[in-house]
């Protein structure tokens, strides 16, 4: 590393020592900081990087993306904040939280779309370049002018910062560095260790030149010397009491390593957001291991190269989002008609359509379950939070393979890009499916020879002798021969959802969180556990007797569910998709559209569970679940 | 030496097929039906190179003449309208040990499938594609297809086709990255095994449309080709294929056609009469994907955890015990 080289240097631009300490650090607990900036100035970079240098110093972490849908949106425009939340706590953090305490903006537009969308604390603190302040151009003056104006008069605490003017004391184009003095600035106001945030710079840019490193040293350093000097705000988060390994990444990156640790070789896929950079991870590190990702020229293609690269024994993921995954419905169906084992993760943003391209919504739920014609009995799981990524496609490829069926993996623009720490895996080669056992077909073994209790029956695959047949997505028989008779067709549509059932057998009963009985349960899935596990300890620690149950199989579910709904007085799903309001305007009892679990619940266990929803496009608040939470306990103390 | 030769005779007892070894159901194809001769030369094809049929695949989509693989003793994949293509893709990218065919219609290829035909080109991975292409959809009941001449009356056509038919040839070639283009017809059953046989030969993705009667739909479409021989023109040449002295007495108009020429290919191309049959181009230089995107590297759980392991290093934080007991004297 360019680190030897520079280790004199290094020491000349170290802060004072003693004015560091003039201002002792006052311990939080947590603290939440928002980067945010137009594209491309680097605020997701700056704040990937202190997310991880926080974690390296044992942090709990969660970090959220902040993305506009475009790559250029127009500059110092409301719509185009580009940024980076991170949460940091003295414990394990499960989800984004609720308001930041702390906002760096690096123009005044950027600064109000978060304030108006209340994503920041009452009283907040706002560090926001100054350089608009002074613009040429009047108009921009005037903005800037009214936004601080507008910010002070809501309460925040608004700290005018010079970064361009201190940058330029380093750098030509204060463009590309004011990043990494804001990295600075923050690892001073965090008591975060400049040595380990050296160490960090010099990894992002592993690839550039020693110069870059060190033009990104220095930056660091200045800003690090100048909030030291200039601003009052000096705290502390402990670390937490984590004693393993962790690993820090985002939840397509831990798709990505969930599909290599599977042993699965063949990732076909379309480009589609925010999907995508799971197959960017996996494009690079998929050849080291014998995989092949292929971009295929579409999502239907993408699908059916995986199914034909399942049935010839390789099996496949393909990776996608809403749209690419409505348009391999046909082929799912297929999959399940002719037992090919596939794994397909759908990355949820919000629809329908185009919808909200990079923003997170949990929509996709029913349609994954129900979402191509026919009797298509499809596994459906879904990742609660970045490890679960990991975790949930090695289970979804053992099962697909076990079963010879679909296993759909839910996961969100929520879990795609934010990043939290995670136990490192201990690699268990049982995770890694055993190849495929190729001996000959014994004379009369028939390739859909169906179990009459599981409904599974054993799969022949090219090259194996004596197994030849036709797989068909036309009805078949146990000979895969096309029969159109109705005993043949009830058959195989029964024990093709009977497989269902035999997977339901295996599954664990969902624990719950919180009290064990009492007056409210909250049922969720996928990455709302960690807000709302999250409300509920908030809610126990007051005296609520609530908790929450999370399932992680959606299709089938397991048992013990009806169970532990029978111990609460109340049941309620908190999810991020629609549901009506109840009884307002036009809605009632009768046409009342429930939010997607909340429907499954209430269809399978005959339970009368409420909902509540928001489709903000922003991954759900703990405060908000907090909030839901207690308006339904007092909703139901007021009736009679 | 001694203990292999039995071995040796029993495998080449073994590597002896028979065309009863490629035959399964009895094809349901109407009678007169351009897919059975289709079949026959195709079943000939796998017992003259020796194809284990437990190593061959055929994909198809849907329509007529994708009940193809039913009826060879063959693996099979009957898949979707149109998506014959990209399965048969996936079956081939990681196993280079299977001979992978592709059988589509018309309406698969040319229609509801004209994406994967045309990046098929372009990956150019080493399997025989054949369009049986009769201008019409049959299992449907008569509709116009894309390559349906103008005027054709069908269902959704009562008033006549108004549109100029595609022509599969002519496309194909347009597409720079294709490899080898051939065309033949149903009615010379001896050319069109030679053709095929040349496309399964030809390393890369081989392009084959056989013009096809359709007895029930368009029943006389062809009749003037087939009653007049001349009005055929085939394809000769020393890299192409040859004809025997018995087909080149009925089949007078010949022309040397060099199937490294791409101009003149496309040239030929672009006449429907007389209907030329034979290789159109060929190019034996352009890559196929899956040599270029496939890794050497073994797929094992012992790789797997060695490289995950380095992977896992890359995103490892350590929780600073030890930084931590030094530091806890710091000002906080």
């Amino acid at each position: 590393m360019a680190r030897t080289a520079n280790d004199t240097l290094d020491l000349n631009v170290r802060p004072p020592a003693g004015r560091v300490r003039a201002r002792p650090a006052l311990v939080v607990d947590e603290h939440t900081v928002e980067i945010v900036s137009d594209s491309g100035e680097g605020a997701q970079k700056c704040g990937q990087s202190f997310g991880s240098i926080a974690a390296r110093m044992g942090l709990g972490i969660w970090t959220v993306e902040i993305i506009p849908a475009e790559i250029q949106p127009p500059a110092r425009s409301i719509e185009g904040a580009s940024g980076n939340r991170i949460r940091l706590a003295s414990r394990r953090v499960t989800n984004g939280g609720d308001e930041a305490d702390l906002v760096v903006a690096f123009n005044d537009q950027v600064m109000l779309r978060r304030a108006r969308e209340g994503e920041l604390k009452p009283g907040g603190t706002v560090l926001l370049e100054n350089k608009w302040k002074d613009h040429p151009d009047p108009a921009i003056a005037a903005m800037y002018r009214d936004a601080v104006e507008e910010m002070k008069r809501g309460g925040y605490d608004v700290r005018e910062v010079p970064l361009e003017v201190e940058c330029l004391k380093l750098v030509d184009d204060p463009h590309r560095g004011k990043n990494m003095f804001v990295l600075g600035m923050l690892c001073h106001i965090y008591s975060l260790d400049i040595d380990i945030a050296r160490d960090q710079v010099a990894y992002i840019f592993r690839k550039k030149s020693d110069a870059v490193v060190q033009a990104n040293h220095d930056l660091l350093q200045a800003g690090y010397a100048w909030a030291a000097d200039h601003l009052d705000l000096h705290f502390k988060v402990p670390p937490s009491a984590m004693k393993e390994a962790q690993i820090v990444v985002n939840g397509n990156v831990a798709v990505g390593m969930g599909v290599v640790a599977s042993g699965m070789e063949v990732c076909a896929m379309y480009p589609i957001t925010p999907a995508t950079s799971a197959s960017h991870y996996l494009s690079e590190i998929f050849g080291n291991v014998g995989g092949v990702v292929h971009q295929a020229e579409d999502e239907i293609a993408a699908c059916a190269f995986a199914i034909g690269a399942s049935y010839a024994g390789k099996c496949a993921v393909t990776i996608t989002s809403g749209p690419g995954f409505s348009l391999k419905q046909e082929l799912l169906g297929l999959a399940v008609m002719a037992e090919t084992p596939l794994v397909v993760v759908d990355v949820m943003r919000g629809g329908p359509s185009t919808g909200l391209p990079t923003k997170t919504e949990q929509s996709d739920l029913l349609f994954a379950c129900f979402g191509g014609h026919g009797d298509a009995p499809k596994v459906v799981m879904a990742a609660a939070d970045i490890e679960d990524c990991f975790y949930s496609v090695i289970t979804a490829r053992k099962i697909a393979e076990t079963f010879n069926t679909v296993v759909v993996v839910l996961t969100d623009a929520n879990l795609a890009s934010a990043q939290q720490p995670f136990p490192r895996p201990r690699l268990d080669p049982a995770w890694h499916c055993p190849p495929f056992d190729q001996t000959p077909v014994p004379e009369g073994a028939l390739p859909y020879d169906w179990d009459a209790t599981t409904g599974i029956a054993r799969r022949f695959i090219p090259g194996q002798p004596g197994g030849m047949h036709t797989l068909t997505g036309l009805a078949h028989n146990r000979k895969s021969c096309v029969a159109y008779d109705s005993a043949a067709n009830v058959e195989g549509v029964r024990h093709r959802s009977l497989k269902l059932a035999a997977l339901q057998k295996s599954l664990k009963a969902p624990t719950l969180h919180g009290a064990e009985e009492g007056d409210l349960l909250v049922v969720g899935w996928g990455s709302t556990r960690g807000a709302i596990e999250e409300a509920i300890d908030r809610l126990c620690a007051k005296g609520h007797r609530v908790a929450s149950m999370h399932l992680k199989f959606i299709q089938p579910m397991a048992g013990g569910i009806r169970e532990a709904m029978a111990r609460f007085r109340q049941v309620i799903t908190i999810e991020n998709n629609w549901s009506d309001p109840p009884d307002t305007g036009l809605i009632d009892a009768d046409n009342r559209r429930y939010s997607e679990l909340a429907t499954l619940l209430r269809a399978r266990f005959l339970v009368d569970v409420d909902c509540w929803s928001e489709v903000k496009g922003q991954p759900l608040k703990p405060g908000t679940v907090e909030r839901v939470v207690l308006q339904k306990l007092n909703a139901e103390e007021t009736q009679p | 030496m001694s203990e292999s030769l039995p071995h040796c005779l029993l495998d080449l007892a073994d590597d002896d097929y028979t065309i009863e070894d490629y035959q399964s159901a009895v094809p349901r194809w109407c009678v007169g039906c351009g897919d059975h001769g289709v079949l026959t030369a195709v079943q000939r094809l796998c017992r003259d190179e020796r194809l284990p049929p437990e190593k061959t695949v055929f994909v198809s989509g849907i329509g007529c003449s994708s009940r193809f693989p039913h009826y060879l003793k063959t693996y099979g994949f009957h898949g979707l309208h149109g998506r014959a293509l990209p399965v048969a893709q996936g079956i081939k990218i990681k196993r280079p040990d299977l001979h992978v065919f592709v059988i589509m219609g018309d309406g698969d290829c040319c229609s509801i499938g004209t994406a994967h035909w045309i990046h098929a080109l372009r990956y150019n991975m080493n399997m025989t594609a054949i369009v049986l292409d009769n201008g019409i959809y049959g299992l449907t009941k008569k509709q116009a297809s894309p390559t349906s001449p103008r005027g054709q009356i069908s269902n959704t056509t009562p008033y006549g086709s108004r549109l100029d038919p595609l022509n599969p040839i002519d496309v194909t070639l347009g597409v720079g990255n294709a490899s080898f283009v051939a065309q033949s017809v149903d009615w010379i059953p001896d050319l069109t095994h030679d053709i095929i046989q040349a496309g399964f030969r030809h390393k890369g993705f081989a392009f084959i449309r056989i013009l096809q009667r359709c007895p029930e739909y368009m029943g006389h479409r062809y009749d003037d080709w087939v009653q007049h021989p001349e009005r055929m023109l085939l394809l000769k040449h020393e890299n192409g294929i040859h004809i025997g002295a018995d087909l080149g007495r009925i089949y007078r108009n010949q022309q040397e056609h060099d199937p490294a020429d791409r101009n003149r290919a496309r040239e030929i191309a672009a006449v429907s009469d007389p209907i030329p049959v034979g290789i159109l181009y060929r190019n034996e230089r352009v890559p196929c994907y899956e040599d270029e995107q496939v890794p050497d590297t073994l797929n094992t759980p012992e790789r797997v955890k060695s490289y995950l392991e380095a992977e896992f290093d890359k995103f490892t934080v350590e929780p600073p015990a030890a930084q931590a007991t030094t530091r806890a004297g710091a000002p906080g």
